[in-house]
């Protein structure tokens, strides 16, 4: 490790026992060509630091756990190379618009509690099949109007990219409203009637001002701005009664 | 929300906080220039309705220098604000696919300036010579 080069990480302590309120501190941290930012805080903990406080899990931007604002904006740690800020600083900081339990871990528990079930993430069947009938069909086509929603990894970066989140937490936010999308353009599901009320509350699409730096952030190309947007045309059509002889589906 | 003490942070001053929420605050800002303009001529058709001297104060007003530079700075506020519509529009715009792939970003946002400069072209014509 002796002869390698070594970049500044400043992260962001708050530990909910001591401080008032957070403050940074700086590691000193040998990185190589491949060492992500991910890496770079793991060395802290191993060799500087044991108590510094962080989510990750496969370290392959698949899970969606280790999103970090990385010099103000928010990415997945693993998918950011420290080479990349030298010879800068990092600064690390936890997902912004989310309250802080520890250090670069914040509280999800709005997320996967509150908004996620709120949009009933499952495919609500259109028609219900005994199992001997076998399983339900659906064309490639009717497979690409959602298939792209349905890369959505919960890492809640465009929560932390949506100033209408930070400012609103009550709005319902790009990550599910996305996936209020996926399952309302699934041919198998029963689609806008059942989320309809949400979609077109004041927490749901209306909520959004089409700022789109959630699909800027977004490390699987989801597209929330996109998705949210969409359904703000249907949520007018909604309104003036016309969705139902535009939608081909159960009443729209 | 979790039971244990946790730190909420301030979203004041949030929209200098990153590039993207300048623009996106220039955008929305632009919009009242919009308006502006739009109640403008809105103000024109009144006084058309109100007979040819009245229309005529209207134009003559229009000429003056003070306004001038106002319509120059509305020229350069309705302009960027027409270059962030079309830039935002294939957001807004309906899910078209062409033979199963999604229609490119660029060509509603092309398709949109196209459509702006056509129209522009096609009125400055109708004005100037007929």
């Amino acid at each position: 490790m002796a002869d390698k080069q070594t970049i500044k990480i400043e992260v962001l302590r708050y530990n909910p026992e001591k401080d008032s309120e957070p403050h940074f501190q700086t590691f000193e941290v040998p990185f190589t060509h491949d060492t992500s930012v991910l890496q770079g805080l793991q060395y802290i903990k191993d060799h500087l630091d044991g108590s510094l406080t962080f989510r990750w899990s496969c370290r392959m931007a698949i899970c969606g756990s280790c999103g970090k604002m990385v010099n103000g904006i928010p990415q997945l740690s693993c998918h950011t190379f420290l080479r990349d800020y030298y010879p800068g600083k990092v600064r690390v900081e936890p997902l912004t618009h989310f309250p802080i339990l520890r250090d670069l871990a914040i509280d999800q528990t709005d997320f996967f509690n509150n908004k996620l079930p709120s949009i009933k993430p499952y495919v609500l069947p259109r028609e219900e099949k005994p199992l001997s009938a076998g399983a339900y069909v659906q064309t490639p086509e009717q497979f690409h109007k959602y298939y792209q929603y349905s890369q959505c990894i919960n890492c809640l970066l465009c929560y932390a990219a949506c100033p209408q989140y930070g400012l609103n937490p009550k709005f319902t936010g790009p990550g599910a409203l996305a996936l209020l999308h996926r399952y309302n353009a699934d041919s198998r599901d029963r689609g806008w009637r059942e989320r309809a009320e949400l979609t077109n509350s004041e927490a749901g699409v209306w909520g959004c001002t089409l700022v789109g730096y959630c699909s800027v952030v977004c490390p699987k190309d989801v597209d929330p701005a996109h998705a949210i947007n969409q359904n703000k045309v249907n949520s007018t059509l909604d309104y003036f009664g016309v969705l139902k002889f535009l939608m081909p589906r159960g009443g729209a | 929300m979790a039971q244990v003490k946790t730190y909420i942070r301030s979203m004041r001053g949030w929209w200098w906080r990153d590039p993207y929420f300048v623009r996106y605050m220039m955008r929305e800002g632009t919009s009242v220039f919009v308006a502006i303009y739009a109640i403008v001529l809105l103000v024109g058709l009144l006084r058309l309705t109100q007979g040819e001297a009245a229309f005529n104060a209207w134009r003559e007003a229009l000429a003056s220098p003070v306004s001038i530079v106002f319509h120059w700075i509305l020229l350069l506020t309705v302009g960027y604000h027409a270059y962030t519509w079309w830039k935002v529009a294939p957001k807004t715009a309906p899910d078209i696919r062409i033979g199963g792939r999604a229609l490119p970003p660029m060509v509603i946002t092309a398709g949109g300036w196209l459509a702006t400069i056509g129209t522009s072209v096609l009125i400055y014509v109708i004005v100037r010579w007929m």
